[in-house]
């Protein structure tokens, strides 16, 4: 742990050990500043809804909590572990941490039940047949048992989604992320897709949403933080955030997304 | 603006899907719709029509007269003229007659001929469930050894030699195996593969000699310059085949990795290599490796070549790869990560099978233009078939005969080429119904 989060666990400010914790990051992509001096502790068991107007570095800074992004400066732990350079603590981490991504990002070329047992079996060293039981009992959970043997192009974009969901699912991981999962999706499987998000928070899942989905953060979230620039503008609970918005930032973003 | 008498619509029933309508068939009406449809259309038939006939009408006769039984070209004339033919309306198909077993083994000795067929038939077995899905994995152990079966039946002499080999790649396994505990895969596998040079450089020849001093296991030795024909171009071709494609595989990972040692290796080593006609390669291959090599070891003239055309088309076969990984969407790869997949499991089960798939054309493409130019080894003094062809032309009995032995020969090719070609098209077939 760094210095600060010492000091703030000394203090009783945080958790002894928070899912996720970044401390003063930084990113760049060349001579872009694309974050600026995150801090972000997501305690576990809690819902965080991350919004923000495009390129102001909400999905980048999700990404970089599994480590598909890298950062330059400052430090993120996830469940304690140090994400840095080292291969086997990134992949220690996303083993433990889900994402479900805006285009689903499924296998095209294995089955629904291939994809979800690829990674219980390989990364996890699951049985095969343990590994089938679970991901059928996650197909289920997501509705979508007789879907099982299709192939993911022959299932709906709600239905692809929900598919990804269950997939992370069966790497029984604890902290899932979702990057703009209904963004790609029709008005009609948008709420499919959220009725499932929605069961997962009752559950009691740390969750990190990046989402527009503005009744889905009022219903399910603990916090919402709104990002602009590449930084963390305000930060607070949804019905706070909605009904009294402080930052004029935030004001403006609400009112053109809820306004029209 | 209201449209006056105009309800607004609002259906009650949804409609029952229909059938489609019944499509007029029938041979006529292809004919007009594919051949007949315009003038243009129908001036172009007629043309394609006309050209066949001729093309027919000319070859027929060469093909239907052709003496089969003769000892040479004048005798051949000879039974020609006896039926009323002139000199050019008959093939001369007795050259082959004669001589189909020069064109297909070269002068491989002929007691032993046994033994390439019985290589090719382990060749095409041990191909068989590579090929196939639908065969028992299991028979996947027998794919990997049957290239060392075939080795040691088409060259013959100590069995230890492929024996060892394969206790190489054994020892390289092991190596790689037990150094991934303590060193990371990268590393361990580069390890693997210097222990596995060193047994090879160092270890090979003694162990072959001291095994083969305690218990001989050698059959008759063939030189490799007794091969050719038909099975010398097998040989190098479907060798260079086999092995390009692994190696193809490794370069193109190679020229997308991260570390940039790994990745300017494989730039460079690619574009050198693609930079060069096959010819100078060959040339190469003939007069030069052998100085790189240990002194003392002396290396087997077609297994250069089969060294050098592997490398070759490694080449090609990298870059074709590259672009079935480039056409692949970033929310594959990231897809796998964020699943915990290592680099390995990603490659090897999302990556590969989704790249190679879009390659697989240009991949068969590849093969199909390498297994031709195994002719270019003609030009370093080993004879494929057009080498044992020039070699039959020059015969006094055989002086003067061209069509009959390039038509056999090409006819040989096609049947190979063809071959793969309707493998590429089975396989994307299966492949596109598999995952739409």
């Amino acid at each position: 742990m760094t210095d600060v989060s010492q000091v703030l666990v000394a203090s009783g400010a945080i958790d002894p050990q928070p899912s996720v914790e970044i401390v003063g990051m930084n990113k760049w992509y060349g001579n872009y500043h694309a974050l600026k001096d995150i801090d972000l502790v997501v305690a576990e068991g809690e819902r965080l809804v991350v919004c923000g107007p495009s390129g102001s570095g909400k999905s980048t800074m999700i990404r970089c909590i599994n480590g598909l992004e890298d950062y330059q400066e400052g430090s993120i732990h996830v469940d304690g572990t140090l994400l840095s350079s080292d291969v086997k603590d990134i992949d220690k981490v996303r083993s433990d941490v889900g994402m479900v991504f805006q285009h689903f990002n499924l296998f095209p070329h294995l089955s629904i039940l291939e994809n979800c047992v690829l990674a219980p079996t390989w990364v996890r060293k699951m049985p095969q047949k343990e590994a089938k039981d679970i991901a059928m009992h996650f197909l289920e959970r997501v509705k979508i048992p007789d879907q099982a043997h299709k192939y993911p192009g022959q299932l709906s974009g709600g239905q692809q989604q929900r598919v990804a969901i269950a997939r992370s699912l069966c790497m029984q991981p604890r902290i899932m992320l979702f990057d703009e999962p209904t963004s790609a999706l029709d008005p009609e499987m948008i709420k499919e897709v959220l009725d499932t998000m929605i069961t997962l928070a009752e559950d009691g899942m740390t969750m990190i949403c990046v989402t527009h989905e503005m009744g889905f953060a009022r219903q399910a979230a603990d916090r919402v933080i709104f990002m602009d620039a590449g930084q963390i503008i305000e930060e607070n609970a949804p019905d706070q955030f909605f009904d009294d918005p402080q930052s004029p930032r935030t004001k403006m973003f609400l009112n053109q997304i809820l306004g029209h | 603006m209201t449209v006056p008498n105009k309800p607004a619509f609002v259906r009650t029933e949804i409609l029952p899907a229909k059938a489609p309508p019944v499509r007029a068939t029938g041979i006529t009406l292809w004919v007009r719709k594919n051949l007949l449809s315009s003038w243009l259309n129908v001036i172009l038939t007629s043309l394609v029509l006309y050209a066949l006939i001729r093309i027919t009408y000319g070859l027929w006769p060469w093909l239907a007269n052709g003496v089969w039984e003769a000892d040479s070209l004048a005798h051949c004339r000879e039974i020609l003229a006896a039926s009323g033919l002139g000199p050019t309306d008959g093939a001369c198909f007795a050259v082959i007659n004669d001589r189909w077993h020069q064109l297909l083994f070269g002068f491989y000795p002929s007691e032993l001929y046994w033994r390439p067929i019985l290589a090719m038939i382990l060749f095409l077995g041990g191909l068989a469930p590579i090929l196939f899905f639908s065969l028992p994995r299991s028979l996947l152990t027998f794919s990997c050894l049957a290239p060392f079966a075939c080795f040691w039946l088409l060259w013959g002499g100590s069995a230890w030699v492929p024996l060892a080999a394969i206790g190489g790649l054994v020892i390289a396994g092991l190596a790689i195996r037990v150094l991934s505990k303590w060193l990371s895969s990268t590393l361990a596998v580069c390890g693997g593969i210097a222990i596995g040079l060193i047994f090879y450089l160092i270890g090979f020849s003694s162990f072959v000699s001291f095994a083969e001093g305690i218990f001989p296991l050698s059959i008759q030795q063939v030189a490799s310059r007794e091969f050719g024909g038909f099975m010398l171009a097998a040989t190098i071709g479907l060798s260079a085949i086999v092995l390009s494609l692994p190696l193809g595989i490794l370069l193109a990972l190679a020229r997308q990795s991260d570390l940039p040692l790994i990745k300017w290796c494989a730039i460079v080593f690619i574009e050198v290599v693609r930079g060069v006609p096959l010819i100078v390669w060959l040339f190469t291959a003939q007069l030069l490796l052998n100085y790189f090599l240990p002194p003392g070891t002396s290396f087997d003239l077609t297994l250069r070549v089969i060294i050098m055309v592997t490398l070759f088309a490694a080449a090609y076969i990298a870059e074709v790869i590259r672009g079935g990984l480039a056409a692949l969407p970033k929310g594959q790869y990231e897809g796998a990560d964020s699943l915990g997949l290592s680099y390995w499991q990603a490659t090897r089960m999302i990556i590969l099978p989704q790249a190679l798939k879009i390659s697989i054309p240009a991949i068969v493409n590849e093969f199909i233009g390498l297994f031709k130019d195994t002719t270019l080894v003609v030009f370093i003094g080993l004879l494929d078939p057009i080498g044992v062809a020039r070699a039959i032309q020059a015969t006094p009995e055989w002086n003067g005969i061209y069509w009959e032995l390039f038509t056999f020969i090409g006819l040989l090719f096609f049947v190979v080429c063809y071959a793969m070609a309707r493998y590429s098209l089975h396989l994307e077939n299966k492949l596109r119904r598999g995952h739409n």
